[in-house]
């Protein structure tokens, strides 16, 4: 292969890669942060207390968390081919990383207001606040940094699965690197799309690093 | 005013039930500031968050302004906590907010709008002290500064009453001094009542007019300050006050002994030496703890008086001409 051939194949494996990973991470938090608001609220002497569905959704995030990917990709593609209407490609890919990745984010956003402090948040009950301007004005703007380092985890936890799209006949660079690498022993592209992987997790967790720290007003500057 | 009728919270656990507090019955009256003092543990931080329902009591009613506040709906009692200012020993800023965003926290609650909202943040901030500091974050500012932006935010709602959860308790004792004083002018220019949660003595004894001692879940004494200072009926009460009172009497007893209290009275006159002078009697000083807060003596003194009752007479009698206070001291238990 020459370079001119190799080139176009891994703009489109980052192209690939990234939109998987984006749109998966954005998904999975649209479904994952509210599971991880109610998980924070319903726990014990927290803001709403219910302790049956705290206990519902403690063990339904367990049990997905506790699945190993490929065995939940192979379990869950009837539900991608009824919401993407097929098993198979990135499309369908994206459904498998979110149903994985949104209990993850759920736990990992609780853990993050968790670390509030509980004098803050009194503070804010005793001057009168509803348990959703506690949520909105004083939980997640306080939790910002921490929630911050957390979505670096979890994009470049994602980003780390999506080589597992070759199982699904999908594109991207991990795909092209087992495609290449594994069968056709054309090491170079190997080597690149593995570089390529680096410098896009490097890149994005040092972004989001970057952000939180200079965000953090907790750091005096 | 605030009223506390047979108030009672127990905690109930796997591991058996705990009372934090019981049979509280108090009554705050408007414009005053109220000392609730006690040891740790004894259920002082319980009773100040029953007042403003971050502790719903389980037995007893509160009233605040007329109202019941155990029986006001979800939505009235936010509105009412609105009317009730709460600071803390930690002072519970929002990090991630300036003092004036702090401050206008809870005007946003409150739905103000926001150019009014700032305005009035501005004020308190002036009222404090921190005009200067708008724009910092807590973690640029000083334990007794965070204090005040605390102190600012709890009065941005025009509270009636301002509840104090060992606020200077993290604080030096200077800067204890000027929150303490902070808070004894807004009480005299805005008039708005005061409850003070502490474990110091010397907190009460600088603000407060009237205290409540509390003692293992209960309200053991209670009473203007001058009079529980002077005349504390309770062990609790007497080492609270002085801490390290009451020992060492024993071996006098038998003579006659007066305990001294000394209230905010000059101490530039060596009183001991210019009373046996005056007196022409030598008495025994069988206990002391004194100290000069601005310049002003506070504090204890347990004297045996001489045998003879002529001299007894006049050492009293100099007492009394001093306007010095003091009690027969019969027992020290």
């Amino acid at each position: 292969m020459t370079w001119e051939q190799i080139f176009p194949l891994l703009g489109q494996g980052v192209i690939d890669t990234l939109v998987v990973t984006l749109v998966s991470t954005l998904i999975a938090y649209l479904i994952g942060a509210p599971i991880g608001v109610i998980l924070y609220g319903t726990a014990k002497g927290s803001l709403f207390p219910n302790k049956p569905v705290n206990a519902v959704l403690g063990v339904i995030v367990n049990v997905l968390r506790s699945i190993p990917f490929i065995i939940l990709l192979v379990l869950t593609q009837p539900v991608a081919k009824a919401i993407v209407g097929t098993k198979l490609g990135n499309q369908a890919f994206i459904v498998y990383l979110v149903i994985a990745a949104a209990p993850f984010v759920a736990r990992m956003i609780e853990s993050s207001l968790r670390e509030v402090d509980g004098g803050v948040i009194e503070a804010a009950q005793a001057m009168g606040s509803s348990n959703m301007q506690i949520i909105l004005k004083v939980l997640i703007p306080e939790a910002k940094p921490s929630l911050l380092v957390g979505s670096a985890i979890a994009v470049t936890t994602i980003l780390g699965y999506t080589p597992m799209t070759y199982l699904v006949s999908g594109g991207g660079l991990g795909q092209l690197a087992i495609q290449y690498g594994l069968y056709r022993s054309q090491e170079e592209i190997m080597y690149l799309s593995s570089l390529l992987l680096i410098v896009l997790v490097q890149i994005m967790q040092e972004t989001i690093s970057a952000v939180a720290k200079r965000t953090d007003k907790r750091i005096r500057n | 005013m605030i009223e506390l009728i047979n108030v009672a919270k127990t905690y109930k656990s796997a591991a058996g039930d705990f009372t934090a507090i019981r049979n509280i019955n108090l009554t705050i009256e408007d414009g005053d500031v109220f000392g609730i003092i006690g040891l740790s543990g004894a259920g002082k931080s319980t009773l100040v968050r029953c007042i403003n329902l971050l502790e719903v009591p389980t037995e007893g009613e509160v009233i605040f302004d007329g109202q019941s506040m155990t029986k006001l709906s979800k939505k009235e009692l936010l509105t009412a906590r609105q009317k009730i200012g709460m600071i803390f020993q930690g002072f519970n800023l929002l990090s991630q907010r300036t003092a004036l965003g702090n401050i206008l926290y809870p005007l946003e609650i409150a739905g103000m709008p926001k150019a009014k909202a700032t305005k009035r943040a501005m004020e308190l901030l002036d009222l404090v002290g921190l005009a200067d500091k708008a724009k910092s974050y807590p973690s640029q500012l000083s334990g007794g500064q965070k204090q005040r932006v605390a102190i600012a935010r709890a009065l941005a709602t025009d509270p009636k009453v301002l509840l104090c959860d060992e606020a200077t308790s993290a604080l030096d004792p200077t800067t204890t001094v000027q929150i303490l004083d902070l808070l004894a002018e807004i009480n005299r220019k805005l008039g708005v009542t005061i409850v003070v949660i502490t474990h110091e003595m010397r907190v009460v004894e600088k603000i407060c007019n009237r205290v409540a001692v509390i003692d293992s879940s209960e309200i053991v004494e209670e009473g203007p300050v001058s009079e529980v200072f002077k005349h504390p009926k309770t062990a609790i009460a007497r080492k609270l006050i002085m801490p390290q009172s009451g020992e060492g009497i024993e071996s006098v007893l038998g003579s006659r002994c007066i305990r001294i209290t000394f209230n905010g009275s000059e101490t530039e006159e060596p009183m001991v030496s210019n009373m046996t002078l005056a007196c022409r009697a030598a008495v025994n000083i069988v206990f002391a703890n004194t100290r000069t807060l601005d310049g002003k003596a506070h504090g204890q003194m347990v004297l045996q008086l001489p045998e003879d009752d002529s001299a007894q007479a006049r050492v009293l009698d100099y007492l009394r001409m001093r306007n010095i206070s003091f009690t027969e001291e019969v027992e020290t238990k």
